[in-house]
């Protein structure tokens, strides 16, 4: 396998949190490649936001490294700088990430200038009309307030693209967005990675925007991930409690298991596999079943490594896999 | 009789440089134990709707039509009377629970706040009742003592539940209830207020973008588009064989997971919401509509039936069901005859979204141009016509 572009190895983030160590990434491996779409699919307070912060060095790991077309970030300002260029991140909310008194010119403008780079209104016209907003010279004196919602968002995204960035870091790009728009955008970052050859991570707790626009996709819980592999696989067959319990709740799945209570915080985080005081297989007595509920509740499971193969970090599903091997 | 019945609602907001409409002739019917669902994006008007629907909106807005709750005009009641309605007879639970909460004052007192001040209870019997209240949506009892800074979201929209529960109306307007919520926690609220309904016989009005979730808690589904409503119908029917376009492309905005055609194809719509005080002519959604013909930009349908036989009542305010109005020039002169119905489900009227095998507009275009005038009077034609049905 070609180097990935972006990895994340064995990364954990910490912050201490009213005296307590709150493990917000707790050893995640993880690689986005050359032109791949990756969500990164999790509730909020499960770690997802401060990963994709982490990966493009907004904050520094606690342990672990993260990679750069396999060099490891450098935290000066100098490099960080330069990784920047490459790497661009896209908030959730347009309205909160463009000043107000800004026009789209500017905002689009403002990368460009801090890089220096040269023929500032043809660049900022050319990403502008890559976002689609076309044509380019009609926003250049616009204000956020005369745009819509899903322009807004455009603008964002060409303030990303004007520093031909090689990769996207999107936040909940379209959690904002009306629903005829939401389209629009994903439909926007397809083109972009099919035009630019640009990679994505999409940050969301939307398994339908995975379903929408990613290759792959790595669910995260309480700092980990516990599942991930093509969408095609996860999705349709997926493998952890966790990840089955998230898709059941979808509109129109069939049986839904409403989990009951909501995840621990990263400060307490249970020993075992860390789902296992809300897992459905294990309340069912499944697992117990199967004779792993034990380990379930006291033995640590190893993270999963950054390969692409569908994979998922439970006891109960290794074991059915091995049974299932068997019968063949 | 229908527990609510709006007839030709419509709300003005007058504003420094004009007037604006952002709800326009709504017709809406509820039967007691329903749930109807009113989706829409943002500035859709439904939001202003629901607020209409209990006088909570602010001064600079007219709300015009009639709004009769069992039997009452509530545009018509005493300022008492209203106090009375709110809360006791009908409820509501807004979006984003963290504002809706008084910070600095423990939940079950703003549980029993509308006990008290209704004198539904005495302190005391208000004190079992937050109680009970907290136990059916899930909450344990000491929660009471709780600040709302205490409580994650969902718990919060728990309290919120509870607080409309609690002088037992017989109506909940539900207003975006799950927008900020985890998906699983979306799902543990839709719940308990689908089995909270049910338990207790409630009517429930749901309003949100998320067709797929209304089409999941409500029995009817009504989609606003511009301050009007453009498709009214069956859940099911509406979500999965919409007649207005725009029903169409919202039901596809959300995929199903695992269904092949939505598989990295996000299905959008162009183009942005129209702007109130600035409506396109003719039907409104014309300039986004991927099925529009030409006469859209000058003709506006009302809303017309649309269902399939066997359904419940369906409408929907395109042209495409419409058949009559399409042909326009052949039928020049003689008055639409039919509105069965069955034969309304042409198969050119598909849901929409970005579906290039739509009708071909091209050949319509033809027969269409020019012919406004002559589709205008076949409409009052068979305005005429279906105003005889109904009587």
């Amino acid at each position: 396998m070609s180097t990935p572009l972006l990895q994340a190895r064995d990364l954990h983030v910490e912050f201490s949190s009213r005296g307590r160590r709150a493990r917000a990434v707790d050893g995640v491996n993880l690689a986005v490649g050359e032109g791949e779409i990756v969500a990164l699919v999790g509730e909020s307070g499960c770690g997802k936001t401060t990963l994709a912060r982490t990966l493009l060095g907004l904050e520094r790991p606690t342990s672990g490294t993260v990679l750069y077309g396999g060099q490891p970030l450098t935290y000066t300002s100098k490099a960080l700088k330069a990784y920047r260029r490459e790497a661009q991140l896209v908030l959730q909310d347009p309205t909160g990430s463009l000043n107000p008194r800004h026009t789209v010119y500017e905002a689009v403008a403002e990368g460009p200038r801090i890089h220096g780079m040269a023929n500032e209104e043809q660049v900022v016209a050319e990403a502008l009309s890559r976002a689609g907003l076309r044509p380019p010279e009609r926003f250049f004196l616009r204000y956020p307030h005369e745009l819509s919602g899903g322009q807004r968002q455009r603008v964002v995204i060409a303030g990303a693209l004007a520093l031909n960035p090689r990769m996207l870091v999107a936040d909940e790009p379209v959690a904002s967005l009306d629903a005829s728009v939401r389209g629009e955008i994903l439909a926007l970052l397809l083109k972009l990675r099919e035009e630019l050859g640009l990679s994505a991570l999409v940050v969301t707790h939307d398994l339908g925007l995975a379903w929408n626009i990613a290759d792959r996709v790595a669910v995260m819980y309480l700092g980990r991930i516990v599942e991930s592999g093509p969408v095609e696989e996860v999705l349709k067959e997926p493998k952890h409690p966790y990840t089955q319990a998230l898709l059941s709740v979808l509109p129109e799945s069939p049986e839904r298991v409403v989990l009951s209570g909501e995840p621990p915080d990263p400060t307490r985080i249970p020993g075992g596999c860390r789902f296992h005081a809300r897992c459905q297989v294990l309340a069912s007595g499944a697992a117990a079943l199967a004779g792993v509920d034990s380990r379930c509740r006291s033995e640590l499971l190893e993270v999963l490594p950054a390969v692409p193969e569908a994979q998922a970090a439970c006891y109960y599903a290794d074991t059915m896999a091995a049974d299932e091997a068997v019968v063949r | 009789m229908n527990l609510l019945s709006l007839e030709d609602v419509s709300v003005t907001y007058t504003i420094a440089s004009g007037e604006v409409p952002a709800v326009r002739d709504v017709s809406l019917t509820l039967d007691p134990g329903e749930a109807l669902g009113i989706a829409g994006e943002s500035g859709s008007g439904k939001s202003t709707l629901a607020m209409a629907l209990l006088r909570l909106l602010p001064r600079d807005a007219r709300v015009e039509g009639r709004i009769v709750l069992d039997g009452e005009d509530i545009l018509a009641m005493k300022w008492g009377r209203l106090r009375a309605v709110r809360w006791a007879e009908a409820s509501i639970v807004f979006q984003g629970a963290q504002h809706g909460l008084n910070p600095v004052r423990r939940i079950g007192e703003q549980i029993a706040e509308p006990l008290l001040v209704h004198g539904l209870a005495q302190p005391a019997q208000a004190r079992t009742r937050v109680a009970e209240l907290l136990e059916q949506v899930g909450l344990p009892a000491w929660r009471s003592r709780s600040y709302p800074h205490e409580l994650s979201g969902g718990q919060r929209q728990r309290v919120m539940i509870a607080m409309a529960l609690a002088c037992s109306p017989r109506l909940i307007i539900a207003d975006e209830p799950t927008t900020a919520l985890d998906v699983m926690v979306q799902a543990q609220v839709l719940s308990l207020i689908k089995d909270l309904i049910a338990s207790h016989g409630i009517s429930l009005i749901m309003i949100s973008h998320d067709l797929s979730v209304l089409a999941d808690m409500c029995d009817r589904l009504a989609v606003m588009y511009a301050g009007r409503v453009v498709e009214n119908g069956p859940s099911h029917e509406v979500f999965h064989a919409a007649r207005h376009p725009y029903s169409g492309a919202l039901a596809a905005a959300f995929p199903t997971v695992g269904d092949p055609v939505s598989r990295m194809a996000p299905k959008g719509l162009g183009g942005d919401p129209p702007d109130p005080m600035d409506l396109p002519s003719g039907c409104s959604f014309h300039p986004r509509c991927p099925v529009a013909l030409d006469l859209c930009s000058s003709l506006d349908v009302e809303l017309w039936p649309a269902g399939r036989e066997g359904e419940g009542p369906h409408t929907a305010a395109c042209v495409h069901v419409r058949p009559d109005l399409k042909a326009g020039a052949d039928e020049l002169g003689s008055p639409a005859t039919e509105t069965g119905a069955d034969e309304l489900a042409s198969p050119d009227a598909e849901t929409g979204g970005d579906d290039p095998a739509a009708p071909s507009p091209d050949s319509e275009r033809g027969q269409g141009r020019g012919e406004v005038v002559a589709a205008a009077s076949l409409e009052t034609a068979a305005r005429d016509e279906r105003a005889k049905e109904t009587s």
